[in-house]
């Protein structure tokens, strides 16, 4: 129990100074109708404009945070190589905005065809079961692990 | 605030009806504030894995608010029999 509230602190300081110091969400984070980056139609758009699009800290090249770099080895996995991914780290309003227009509290955040799929957990589970092939073959993807097993069956 | 695995544990217990709940404090190993947490409930049956992890992000909406990173795990009782037999 000890340290606790350390700890919550210590996130909520860390919250302040990526978001400009400005406190606990940085400044102008819920400017939902001004078209700002966080805006309900801006992220509409985005998450509208290809058919993978993911959310994260940092980017494809260089993840900022382990849940992120597990989505990108992820879909690195499936061959998926077309996909637009937006840094939350670059951009507060953005960062806030997307988890107020997903309603989901954390980042990296998934879109398949303009539709929510999740966080890392989530996309970890499609991947394992199964269903991530499946999703990215309804968007006209043909995941590269599908050719794997291919080679594999014909040894 | 309270924020202990053991709070957490509680919580999801009560509101989402769970047979079995496994709270992890994760945050020695990352940057911050960050819990990792199975669930087992009856409610997730029949829900696909979205509607699951909402269920919980709503039940710890207000610590969601001071967790950095939060990972889930989240299965019916069945999946949970079957898991433990492996």
């Amino acid at each position: 129990m000890s340290g606790t509230l350390g700890r919550a602190a210590a996130a909520l300081l860390r919250w302040g100074r990526g978001a400009g110091g400005g406190g606990l969400r940085g400044p102008g984070v819920r400017a939902a109708s001004s078209g700002g980056s966080g805006s309900a139609e801006h992220l509409d758009a985005l998450v509208k404009k290809d058919k993978v699009v993911v959310f994260l800290k940092g980017t494809p090249e260089q993840p900022q945070c382990g849940f992120s770099n597990a989505v990108v080895q992820i879909l690195r996995l499936h061959g998926v190589r077309d996909y637009a991914a937006y840094n939350v780290l670059d951009d507060p309003q953005l960062r806030q905005g997307i988890k107020d227009y997903s309603n989901w509290p954390t980042i990296p955040q998934v879109y398949l065809n303009g539709e929510f799929v999740g966080g890392c957990d989530i996309l970890l589970q499609m991947h394992q079961n199964g269903d991530l092939v499946e999703e990215l073959k309804k968007l006209g993807i043909r995941s590269a692990l599908l050719d794997e097993k291919k080679d594999q069956d014909s040894k | 605030m309270e924020l202990s695995a053991e709070y957490l544990r509680e919580k999801l217990q009560r509101d989402l009806e769970a047979e079995h709940v496994e709270v992890e404090d994760t945050t020695p190993n990352r940057c911050s504030s960050s819990f990792r947490v199975l669930v087992v409930s009856a409610k997730f049956e029949g829900k696909p894995l979205l509607q699951r992890h909402r269920l919980v992000n709503t039940c710890l909406a207000e610590e969601l608010l001071h967790i950095h990173a939060f990972e889930q795990k989240t299965l019916t009782p069945e999946q949970w029999a079957r898991e433990q037999q492996k």
